[in-house]
C-alpha cells in the first residue's frame, strides 16, 4: 500500500510541477471564462422571462454551469497530458518503475484537483468581480463538493481513453463527450423552459441533477443534494473502474 | 487572368475540394457540429423568444444564422490548415519550382473553401427548413442566404490563409480557432443587439462586423427584404474579403520572396 501512495505522490508533484511552470496549465479555464462572459454577459434578458425562477440571477445561473465546465475541462486536459506521456515515452519509463501501477491514476487525479483549484478560483473570482451573489452561505460547499466530484469523475474518464488509446489522437475522444454532456443540460434556462428534444435528453443526462443541485447550493436552496451526490459517486466509481480498465491494457502493450 | 492562370487555379481547386472531400470526418464535422450546436441553442434557448420585444416568432428562425456563420468559420480553419499542412510539407516550396504561379494556390484554395460554403449553405438550408425554420424571404432570400455565406465563407478563409502564410504552421492555425470562436459569441449571434442588457456586451457587439453578418443572414429568415441589414452585412463582408485577401496577397509576397 505504501507503494501506492509513494507512487501517487510522485506523479502527482511532477504534474503540478509541469503545471506551474508552464502558463498553459491554465488554458482548461478559457473555454468556461469565454462561455461565461459571452453567455452571462450577452443573455442576462433571459433571466427576465416569464418562469425563470433562479433565485440567484442569471450571472450565477451561468456560473455554475462554467464552473462545472471548468473542473470538467481540467480532468479532459489531464487525460490530454497523460496521452502525451505515453508519445513521448515517459508513461512507458513510469510503468516500469512504478512499484504500484494504480498509484499512477491517483497521482494523476490528484493534480487534475490541484490544477482545477486555480482555474475554478479564477472563474469564481470573475463571476464575484461581474457581480454574481454568493447568499448560500456554507452551502457554498456543497457546490465545492460536487465540483470536485466532477472533477474526479472526468479525470478518470480521461485517464481511462488517453490509457486505451496512448496517442494524442484520444484528444476528441476525451473532448467531444464531456462537451455533450456539459451543453446537453440546462444550460440557458432552468430544466422547465427547456424544449423539445434537448428537454428530454436534459432529463434523462446525469449531469442536470448535479447541475441543478450545485446552483441550488450556490443560493442556499438545495435540492436534490442527496441525489447529485450518489450521482457523482457512481460516476467516480464507474470511471474509477474504466480508468484501471485502460491501465491494464497499457500494461499489456508494453 | 489569363487563361494558363486559369488552368492552374482549377487545378488547384480540385485539388483543395478533393482533399477535403477524402477526409471524411472534416466533411461530416463541417456538416454535423454548426447544426448539433444550432439545434442545441434553439431549443435550449426556446424561452428567450417570450421576452417582449423579440423579434421572431420562435427562437430557431431567430438563431438560424448561428450555423452558417460557424460553418463559415469551420471552413477558413479547415483550408487555413491545409494551406499550412501544404507548407510544412514542403508542397509549396515544390510548387515554386515548377511554373506555376503561387498565386494558383491561394486561388485555388479560396475556390475550395467557396465549394464547400456553397454545400454547407445548400445543406443546412434543406436542414433547416426540414426542422422547421421559417424563412420569410422565401426562394430568392434563400439564394441570397447561400451567396452571403458563401461571401463569408470567402472572407474568412483570407484570414485563415493569411495565418498559414504567415506562420506556416497548422498547429498555429488550429490554435487561431478560439479567437474565430469568441468574434462570434461577442456578437448579437444570441440575441438582438437592442435586447442585450449589459452596456459593454452591447457595445463589443456593435463595433463586431460579425454582428452585421449575422443580421444581414437574419434579416432574410425573420423579417423578409430588410434593405439596410443587407446593405450592412454584404458590405462587411466586402470589407472583409478586400482586406484578408490582400492581407494574404502581401503575405504570398512575403512567404515566396
Amino acid at each position: 500500500m505504501g507503494g501506492f501512495f509513494s507512487v501517487a505522490a510522485a506523479v502527482a508533484w511532477r504534474q503540478v510541477y509541469k503545471y506551474f511552470t508552464n502558463p498553459a496549465f491554465l488554458a482548461p479555464a478559457f473555454f468556461p471564462i469565454f462561455f461565461f462572459i459571452a453567455f452571462a454577459g450577452g443573455l442576462t434578458r433571459v433571466g427576465d422571462v416569464p418562469g425563470f425562477d433562479y433565485a440567484g440571477g442569471y450571472i450565477a445561473f451561468q456560473y455554475v454551469w462554467a464552473l462545472l465546465q471548468a473542473v470538467s475541462m481540467g480532468g479532459a486536459f489531464t487525460g490530454f497530458s497523460i496521452a502525451g506521456d505515453f508519445e513521448n515515452g515517459f508513461a512507458r519509463r513510469l510503468m516500469v518503475a512504478a512499484s504500484n501501477r494504480s498509484g499512477i491514476i491517483l497521482g494523476y487525479t490528484i493534480a487534475s484537483l490541484v490544477r482545477v483549484t486555480t482555474t475554478g478560483a479564477l472563474v469564481t473570482a470573475l463571476a464575484v468581480l461581474t457581480g454574481m451573489p454568493v447568499r448560500g452561505g456554507f452551502n457554498f460547499f456543497g457546490l465545492v463538493g460536487l465540483a470536485v466530484l466532477v472533477n474526479v469523475a472526468a479525470t478518470l474518464f480521461g485517464s481511462g481513453v488517453a490509457m486505451l488509446l496512448r496517442t494524442q489522437q484520444a484528444g476528441p475522444v476525451i473532448r467531444t463527450p464531456i462537451f455533450l454532456v456539459l451543453f446537453l443540460a440546462p444550460v440557458f434556462v432552468p430544466l422547465d423552459l427547456l424544449a423539445g428534444w434537448i428537454e428530454t435528453i436534459a432529463r434523462l443526462n446525469p449531469f442536470t441533477t448535479i447541475l441543478d443541485a450545485a446552483r441550488g447550493y450556490l443560493v442556499g436552496e438545495p435540492a436534490h443534494g442527496l441525489t447529485a451526490y450518489a450521482i457523482g459517486f457512481a460516476l467516480v466509481l464507474v470511471f474509477a473502474l474504466w480508468a484501471i480498465l485502460g491501465l491494464r491494457s497499457a500494461e499489456r502493450a508494453g | 487572368m489569363g487563361p494558363s492562370l486559369l488552368t492552374q487555379v482549377a487545378a488547384i481547386a480540385q485539388r483543395s475540394v478533393l482533399r477535403t472531400a477524402r477526409q471524411p470526418a472534416v466533411v461530416v464535422s463541417a456538416l454535423l457540429f454548426p447544426m448539433m450546436f444550432f439545434s442545441i441553442n434553439a431549443y435550449g434557448l426556446d424561452a428567450a423568444a417570450r421576452i417582449p420585444g423579440f423579434p421572431a416568432d420562435t427562437y430557431m428562425d431567430f438563431a438560424f444564422a448561428f450555423p452558417l456563420i460557424q460553418a463559415s468559420l469551420f471552413g477558413a480553419i479547415t483550408a487555413g490548415a491545409d494551406l499550412a499542412r501544404d507548407i510544412e510539407s514542403g508542397f509549396f516550396d515544390r510548387l515554386s519550382l515548377t511554373p506555376m504561379r503561387p498565386v494558383a494556390l491561394l486561388l485555388g484554395m479560396l475556390a475550395g473553401i467557396v465549394a464547400l460554403g456553397l454545400l454547407q449553405g445548400v445543406v443546412f438550408l434543406t436542414v433547416g427548413v426540414m426542422m422547421g425554420v421559417d424563412v420569410r424571404s422565401g426562394l430568392a432570400g434563400m439564394v441570397v442566404i447561400v451567396v452571403l455565406m458563401v461571401l463569408v465563407a470567402l472572407g474568412f478563409g483570407g484570414l485563415g490563409a493569411i495565418l498559414a502564410l504567415r506562420t506556416g504552421s497548422v498547429e498555429a492555425v488550429e490554435s487561431a480557432f478560439p479567437l474565430f470562436f469568441v468574434a462570434i459569441f461577442m456578437s448579437s449571434i444570441n440575441l438582438p443587439r437592442d435586447l442585450i442588457e449589459a452596456d459593454w456586451f452591447r457595445f463589443v457587439a456593435t463595433i463586431n462586423p460579425i454582428s452585421y453578418l449575422v443580421e444581414g443572414i437574419r434579416s432574410l429568415v425573420i423579417t423578409g427584404w430588410d434593405a439596410q441589414a443587407l446593405l450592412l452585412g454584404f458590405g462587411c463582408a466586402a470589407g472583409i474579403i478586400v482586406l484578408a485577401l490582400g492581407g494574404a496577397a502581401a503575405s504570398l509576397r512575403t512567404r515566396v520572396a
